[in-house]
């Protein structure tokens, strides 16, 4: 057998074929629906993703049966956000806005200034160690406020990892939920955000507001 | 390994144009498709990297099909005046009703690779590997799927005038 025998076929054409409609995107959703309800009532929808619309652009909202799992802002790639949760959580990953309906409506709330904490299931596996607490240690920065990079290290038990906070906050998996955009330098200016600087004033000012 | 949602709107479509040209447009092709794709998403984890998705997942709507209308025989037998209930969704628009017709009067052999190896474009050697038999007899059955459809499926010839 020649190589080119045994090359991989390009399916032969047909214009049998050619009068099939594409599947129409009516019949598509209910689909997908009934895919996204089956999988959830066998404990296989590993991770739900929506997302949603904000002052700040689109976010990414994903979650496990846990709890909220990922905020993410446009910036950081949905995409690839994605294909990040499918290697390190798992691949079983779904379009199924129901798991973040919490979550979406006390996003619009803060939003809207009607809300100044957050009040839901999180899951955060994605951070670990000493980034995990600090994490944990922004929602003691109450709405409104501000605290410094070395304040943070302080309350997390670890004076001297301010570098460490700021890496904490930069790759802060919940942003917004968990207030790292609270956490500013020292000499009272922004500091890096992961949703970038403006996205960072946003916020600040519209908790000074409210 | 990417995303299983990204599996699902590539090969949704491909997968359900399939089950639609075995089992005929309607309740028994959404529910192959829906068996299908939630076995998936509980393998797809374990499928090792490289895998080629659309035989794979072929391979298990073949497995679905046969299941449905196995279950769909054994509802059959008893009753006599069940009514014949349109799909909830309609006939989907614009499915060719005639296309249909003329792959029901197939032998299932023909029709499965008639279906694989047009509409889902999968190689023979898949095909094969799917129906049973050797790549060879895969061909055969198809063509002879092919040659039976353009006698009993009218219109192909005319369609390039218009």
């Amino acid at each position: 057998m020649t190589s080119a025998m045994t090359s991989r076929r390009t399916p032969a054409r047909t214009d049998l074929f050619a009068g099939l409609p594409e599947i129409d995107e009516a019949v598509q959703r209910q689909l997908h629906a009934r895919l996204v309800a089956d999988a959830s009532a066998a404990g296989i929808l590993d991770v739900a993703y929506r997302t949603v619309d904000s002052p700040l652009g689109p976010l990414l909202l994903a979650a496990t049966e846990q709890g909220l799992l990922r905020v993410a802002y446009a910036r950081e790639d949905h995409d690839q956000v994605l294909a990040q949760l499918a290697s390190s959580v798992s691949a079983r990953v779904l379009r199924a806005p129901a798991r973040t309906d919490l979550a979406a409506r006390e996003l619009e709330e803060y939003f809207a200034g009607q809300r100044t904490a957050f009040d839901l299931p999180l899951d955060l596996r994605l951070s670990t160690g000493f980034r995990r607490t600090v994490l944990v240690h922004l929602a003691d920065i109450a709405y409104g406020t501000t605290a410094s990079y070395a304040a943070v290290a302080g309350a997390a038990g670890n004076p001297g990892a301010v570098r460490a906070v700021g890496t904490a906050c930069a790759t802060n998996p919940l942003p917004v939920v968990l207030p790292c955009h609270r956490v500013i330098r020292s000499d009272g200016s922004v500091g890096q955000y992961v949703g970038g600087v403006d996205a960072k004033r946003t916020l600040l000012s519209l908790e000074s507001a409210a | 390994m990417e995303p299983f949602e990204a599996v699902v709107q590539r090969h949704g479509p491909m997968v359900l144009r399939v089950c639609r040209a075995v089992l005929g447009p309607g309740a028994a092709a959404d529910d192959a498709w829906s068996d299908t794709f939630l076995s998936a998403l509980r393998a797809y984890p374990a499928l090792r990297p490289g895998s080629n998705v659309e035989a794979w997942l072929v391979t298990i709507a073949h497995r679905k099909a046969i299941d449905v209308v196995r279950a769909e025989s054994r509802r059959a037998v008893p009753t006599a005046d069940l009514p014949e209930l349109p799909s909830k969704d309609g006939l989907p628009g614009g499915w060719d009703t005639a296309l249909w017709t003329a792959l029901k009067a197939l032998p299932p052999k023909q029709r499965a690779t008639v279906a694989y190896h047009y509409l889902a474009g999968l190689p023979y050697a898949d095909v094969a590997a799917i129906v049973g038999g050797s790549p060879a007899a895969a061909r055969r059955a198809a063509a002879d799927g092919i040659a039976a459809l353009r006698k009993t499926y009218p219109g192909t010839e005319d369609r390039e005038e218009r």
